[in-house]
């Protein structure tokens, strides 16, 4: 997993609530095999028309927020499927960080096996930074070690997150890895269950 | 001294499943939860099995993992086998987990083998989902396994990975939630209603943050198919998982099945089975009460769950929605769904009729819609279709006969599959189409670039399928 530290980048508004993972990356870039070269289907039906030509007006198409790395958008994002490849895509067209009121479950733990930083400010806050990333300026700042956002005028957003995601982030730490640590407790746990359950031993 | 309080159904599922507690500052942190069982499909499981190679690990417990073909999968010719499948990187994914099961010696139903058909489906009619689990997938809709009292819920890719390696997850314990259904529902009204009833309720992003337990008399009334519906669609209220205590209904219709106990297991098992309810005096973090009593069938008119009105409403005008966010994603709605606020939702005219999906092809809710449809015929110029959810709904609908009443209609009698839900194989809506559809999700493009969903129940999409438009099943009662 890559770590995530601090990002300086481009914020690019997506003011719209219940962005699901369909129209994050529609189904028909789920059939690859691989992690990569999602980029190409982010937002597919929102970027391009009928005929595949893009749509100059979708935020990601204007010139001044080509590269956006910080993506601020509405209520509920990531909801519906839990394709992963939502974070792949979004992480492939350079997408480093997600601010918004709240995420959906899956998509939040998504992004934490990937690198993906979701942030989560109060609504008043998000309002003020989806306002000042349609201005000229719209750089910001996202540092997760003091986890604040510092918006393009300079004011300063801290947000909350789990310690635990927070320092597995930072170190860009192999959960699996990890787990695998603990291998005797699994043992020890499957050895009591195969003598409480022993019917799950025989399917 | 404060007695201690009981625990929910959910903490004990959960409290039997920790291999190891992570408790950083005195904090409970992640948990490492055993699973008990894997169910994987062709579509969120190839890198994971990629990963696997990358770090040369093994699968830790290929015998509690089980495999099916089913998200992309076409839904006519599929005895013709893999290798006929038209679409080419549809084809790759199908043989990727063929050989993935095979390497891995991981129990797998190919397309075309009676016992396949959508993930959610097969589980529970091979007796491989049984109370008091703990189930994951690499797929939302995974939290239907909860209607047997069992753990379950969608996962990623990157831990589905984790899954085959480990047979464990890293998990943050969710808040409780209890939904009690009292009351006798109407006819005509039943388990998806109550789905959609409850979503308009608290909202799509209402469930975040909690495991829901659905109780009440007339949860305990709903057969298990019914049970499956309802927990299906807890994930489109933003719960992890949604639960139903087993009781005889899920005894019932685990005995006998392929994977379930039999003889001296059988009566163990359900000794351990029964240990799982709530405590009388355990305490939810929230709760819900709904009378089923009032509750109409029910319709989406937007593009998410809940979007929903009593069929014999009207189309919501985007005014009366306070928030200017709600506002804007009403009007962006309707314009996408080419529908007026305060026009009555029964005259909107569909092209397309769906009976299928995990939510709702089981053979109880192919029964409902066949008494519907018996005797009838589907309304000049709609292609109506059913896909039942596995190989063996099919044949058991075959022996009774509801083949022949759908196809006398007019509707098209399909292999089974995820089909149009997802609409990653050829079953797709045409732009501007419109659907009556007993699937899950409405969302924008969900059954085709352009097409218009509206979520409903199996017998309610039998009516609309009859009379052209959205109707209202109570009409149509026989
Ligand atoms: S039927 Fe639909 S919701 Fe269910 S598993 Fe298939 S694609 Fe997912």
């Amino acid at each position: 997993m890559q770590p995530f530290i601090r990002l300086d980048a481009k914020v690019a508004p997506l003011p719209l609530a219940n962005i699901d993972t369909d129209q994050i990356i529609p189904k028909q870039f789920l059939k690859t095999v691989e992690r990569e070269g999602l980029a190409k289907g982010l937002f597919y039906d929102l970027r391009f028309d009928a005929e595949g030509r893009e749509k100059p007006d979708f935020v990601l198409n204007r010139p001044e927020y080509k590269g956006a790395g910080v993506l601020v958008t509405g209520d509920n994002f990531g909801c519906g499927s839990s394709r992963e490849h939502a974070p792949w895509a979004l992480m492939d067209f350079g997408v480093r960080c997600v601010v918004s009121t709240s995420f959906a479950e899956i998509f939040y733990s998504n992004c934490f096996q990937n690198g993906l930083l979701p942030v989560v400010l109060e609504a008043d806050e998000v309002q003020q930074l989806m306002d000042e990333a349609k201005g000229g300026n719209h750089v910001v700042t996202v540092d997760l070690e003091a986890q604040t956002v510092v918006s393009p005028s300079g004011r300063t957003f801290r947000f909350e997150i789990d310690p635990q995601r927070k320092q597995k982030m930072l170190n860009g730490l192999d959960p699996i890895g990890e787990t695998l640590q603990a291998a005797g407790a699994i043992d020890l746990y499957e050895m009591k269950r195969a003598l409480t359950q022993p019917w799950l031993e025989d399917a | 001294m404060r007695p201690m309080a009981g625990k929910t159904l959910y903490d004990k599922i959960w409290d039997a499943h920790v291999v190891a507690q992570e408790s950083p500052d005195g904090q409970d942190g992640e948990a490492i939860l055993y699973i008990d069982l894997h169910l994987i499909h062709e579509v969120t499981s190839p890198q994971a099995f990629a990963g696997l190679r990358a770090h040369r690990r093994p699968v830790r417990r290929p015998d509690r993992t089980l495999a099916v073909a089913d998200h992309n999968i076409p839904t006519v010719g599929q005895g013709l086998g893999v290798a006929a499948v038209a679409d080419e990187e549809a084809r790759l994914q199908l043989q990727m987990l063929e050989k993935n099961v095979a390497e891995n010696g991981i129990e797998f139903f190919p397309m075309g083998d009676v016992r396949n058909g959508i993930v959610h489906v097969v589980g529970p009619e091979q007796g491989r989902t049984q109370p008091g689990m703990t189930i994951v997938c690499g797929d939302s809709h995974t939290s239907t396994h909860g209607a047997f009292g069992a753990l379950a819920h969608g996962i990623g890719t990157s831990e589905v990975e984790h899954v085959l390696a480990t047979q464990t997850l890293r998990q943050r314990k969710s808040k409780n939630m209890r939904v009690v259904i009292d009351g006798t529902p109407a006819p005509g009204v039943g388990a998806k209603d109550f789905a959609l009833a409850m979503i308009g309720e608290i909202g799509t992003n209402g469930g975040a943050g909690y495991v829901i337990e659905y109780a009440g008399e007339a949860i305990r009334a709903l057969s298990m198919e019914g049970r499956m519906t309802l927990c299906n669609l807890t994930i489109e209220g933003g719960a992890r998982a949604g639960l139903v205590a087993p009781d005889e209904t899920t005894f019932d219709y685990l005995r006998g099945r392929p994977a379930a106990p039999k003889g001296g297991a059988w009566e163990m098992a359900l000794g351990y089975w029964k240990s799982f309810f709530s405590d009388p005096d355990a305490q939810f973090d929230r709760e819900i009460r709904l009378d089923a009593a009032t509750i109409a069938p029910l319709v989406t008119w937007g593009t998410s769950p809940e979007d929903v009105v009593a069929v014999t409403g009207a189309v919501p005008a985007p005014d009366s929605f306070a928030h200017p966010d709600k506002r804007a994603s009403a009007e962006r709605a309707l314009d996408y769904m080419g529908l007026a606020g305060g026009q009555p939702i029964a005259d909107a005219r569909i092209d397309v009729v769906f009976i299928g999906s995990c939510t709702n092809s089981r053979i109880e809710d192919l029964r409902a819609a066949a008494a519907i449809v018996e005797g009838r015929q589907v309304a000049a110029g709609v292609r109506a279709m059913v896909v039942p959810g596995s190989g063996l709904v099919r044949e058991q609908a075959e022996s009774e006969g509801l083949d022949e009443i759908f196809t006398a209609a007019g509707f098209e009698w399909r292999e089974p599959g995820c089909s149009m839900c997802l609409a990653m194989n050829p079953d797709k809506l045409m732009p501007g189409q419109r659907c009556a559809s007993t699937s899950n999700r409405n969302f924008e493009g969900r059954q085709g670039r352009g097409g218009r969903t509206h979520l409903m129940s199996p017998a309610m999409a039998a009516a609309a399928a009859i009379a052209g438009h959205i109707a209202d099943v109570r009409d149509f009662l026989r």
